[in-house]
């Protein structure tokens, strides 16, 4: 016992002695957090928009201001002939434009239908999707309101509710996603490389041939990262509820005891991936190939697992990140305790048990 | 086993499939004495080493490393054996002082006693001014000789060194081969490979490995008579050459 404090004794002056480390462990966490959360954002803010109003009357007027006054929108150009709405596009100054018919108010009355043109820059197909939906909205919003004199026989009020997320927060689904990654890419890579250094520098040759036991090695490695990865994982969840105020609904003495498994067995990957590579830099490719970008594109993060290939689907399943997450999301978004999740768990217990039995094997036929 | 052999090995082989990489080796090392243990890369010497130092399970034969057998008493060896490989591994960002008092917690010495030790090596070796600082810093022989003083910080009974003397200069290397008999006079064991010749002159007793056996076993003196030749150096040549 007194050995293996010495060992993680040694270990900490490792971490906190580079200053590499030491960002990638506690930097990464609160700069890619901020990264989703502010930057990368499925939400649209202030687009800027430009109007063609051929008409002018006061009912055009009316949709305007609406639309003006919305915090979704600001009108940037009012144009004038049909060419300039291809120069404006093209000087990327606005992302949409409104183009009203001529007569638009006289028609709405006349022939009950008037036709407004929503045009979007679909250069980034997401924006101009929800850019095209929220204007729409606005326009029925409108047509509701003047349509509430007239009355109509039946009328069918579709409501939408969005559960667990009303306000479509994309903060939301990060969350739980850069945690996963912070958590895999901490514990994973970090492990990965700093026993792949002890073999590159020869002090491995030196623990071997001294009477501390591999395991003890091992362990003493993975330790303080275990410990490291709860002190992010604790990070990551205040960032969210203080700066995103993204309130935990469900117990987070479950989320703890479930990131405890996640970070296990990414440390076990880690293991295994440090046993297969020769040099730090193998190392860091393995991790950051085989794992951050299984975690990133099929783990359901970004991409849903549903909208994917069979194929890619069925490979889904592997990858530990998948079920985390789906564990993260419901915890912290559906507030569900262990009777809902507790097949996606044993799923994670079960690869975590596997992980560590291969990298032992791996380590002992290593030794020989 | 006689009281004073501290190595014995009989017929000890290590297959790696069917390449027979160490094949039917057979010495005995003396306590106190300086045994060389030379060979061309890929002779098999650091197999051998491997076997001898309890991370390599041999094929077949026997060997008594300290009184302990490798095959059940792996653990006891590496309690009672020292290790210096050829890329002195200390700790870069660990300073003296830090690098010193790891290993010998690893290898079970008390507070008191490594506080002790940490003390009389850092006047032994003249390192008051450094103590403190990282090893990293150190140059190149700094750290083979406080290398050498941490293998031997457990006062083992046998010190293995794995080319030790690889890339530092004739001086310094002087200057660790005085270590070395004082250690040697102290009563530890030293099995040490190398690749200079020169240092084959200084020690009690030579092998000489070929292709995985031991074609030559005496003194220096005794292989330059059979040989018929003025030094080490065309010793290992007519052998390596076959």
């Amino acid at each position: 016992m007194k050995r293996f404090v010495g060992f993680i004794k040694k270990e900490f002056y490792h971490i906190f002695r580079d200053t590499r480390s030491l960002f990638i462990l506690f930097g990464m966490p609160i700069v890619q957090i901020l990264l989703f959360g502010f930057a990368i954002t499925n939400e649209i803010n202030n687009v800027d928009m430009a109007i063609l109003d051929h008409s002018k009357d006061a009912t055009t007027k009316e949709i305007i201001n609406k639309i003006s006054a919305s915090k979704y929108f600001s009108i940037k150009q009012i144009l004038e002939r049909e060419t300039d709405i291809e120069a404006v596009f093209k000087k990327g100054k606005v992302k949409a434009v409104l183009n009203f018919e001529t007569d638009f108010g006289k028609n709405l009355i006349k022939n009950h239908q008037a036709t407004v043109q929503i045009i979007t820059d679909a250069t980034d197909p997401n924006t101009a999707n929800t850019i095209s939906n929220y204007i729409n909205s606005i326009l029925q919003n409108h047509q509701q309101e003047q349509n509430k004199a007239i009355h109509i026989d039946y009328v069918i009020v579709p409501e939408p509710r969005m559960v667990y997320n009303p306000e479509l927060k994309s903060v939301y689904m990060f969350v739980p996603g850069v945690m996963t990654i912070i958590l895999m890419l901490v514990s994973a890579m970090m492990t990965s490389i700093s026993i792949t250094r002890e073999k590159e520098l020869g002090t491995m040759e030196i623990l071997l041939v001294s009477p501390i036991k591999p395991f003890q090695v091992i362990i003493g490695k993975v330790f303080p990262y275990i410990f490291l990865s709860v002190i992010n994982a604790v990070v990551i969840v205040l960032l969210s509820i203080f700066i995103f105020k993204m309130p935990v609904q469900g117990s987070l003495f479950l989320l703890a005891l479930e990131s405890v498994l996640f970070i296990i067995s990414a440390l076990a990957l880690g293991i295994l991936i440090s046993t297969i590579s020769a040099t730090q830099q193998t190392a860091m490719m393995i991790s950051l190939m085989g794992l951050m970008l299984p975690v990133i594109l099929l783990s359901g993060f970004i991409f849903p697992i549903s909208s994917m290939p069979l194929p890619l689907q069925v490979l889904s399943n592997i990858i530990p990140a998948k079920w985390f997450i789906i564990i993260l999301k419901g915890i912290m978004l559906k507030g569900v305790g262990l009777e809902f999740i507790w097949k996606e768990t044993l799923i994670l217990l079960g690869m975590t048990i596997l992980f560590i039995g291969l990298s032992v094997k791996k380590y002992k036929i290593r030794l020989e | 086993m006689k009281k004073t052999n501290v190595i014995q090995v009989e017929d000890l082989t290590k297959m790696f499939g069917d390449f027979k990489a160490v094949n039917g080796i057979t010495f005995e090392v003396k306590k106190g004495e300086i045994f060389g243990f030379l060979g061309a890369n890929g002779a098999g010497k650091t197999t051998a080493m491997k076997m001898l130092i309890g991370i390599s399970i041999p094929t077949s034969g026997k060997a008594h490393v300290a009184g302990f057998d490798v095959f059940t008493q792996a653990e006891d060896i590496k309690k009672n054996i020292g290790y210096m490989s050829q890329k002195f591994a200390l700790y870069d960002d660990l300073t003296v002082k830090e690098n010193i008092s790891f290993f010998g917690g690893i290898y079970g010495l008390t507070k008191a006693r490594i506080k002790e030790k940490t003390k009389e090596l850092i006047e032994d070796l003249g390192l008051q001014e450094v103590s403190n600082q990282l090893v990293g810093s150190l140059p190149l022989g700094w750290k083979q000789k406080i290398s050498f003083s941490v293998a031997l910080l457990h006062e083992p009974k046998i010190v293995f060194l794995d080319e030790p003397t690889g890339g530092v200069d004739p001086i310094t290397r002087r200057q660790f081969w005085e270590m070395i008999y004082k250690a040697a006079h102290d009563g530890t064991t030293i099995f040490v490979t190398t690749h200079y010749m020169d240092e084959a002159e200084y020690c009690d007793r030579v092998s000489i490995m070929v292709n995985g056996k031991i074609e030559a076993l005496n003194t220096p003196k005794k292989l330059k008579e059979q040989f018929q030749v003025d030094n080490m150096n065309d010793v290992f040549l007519k052998l390596a050459r076959g």
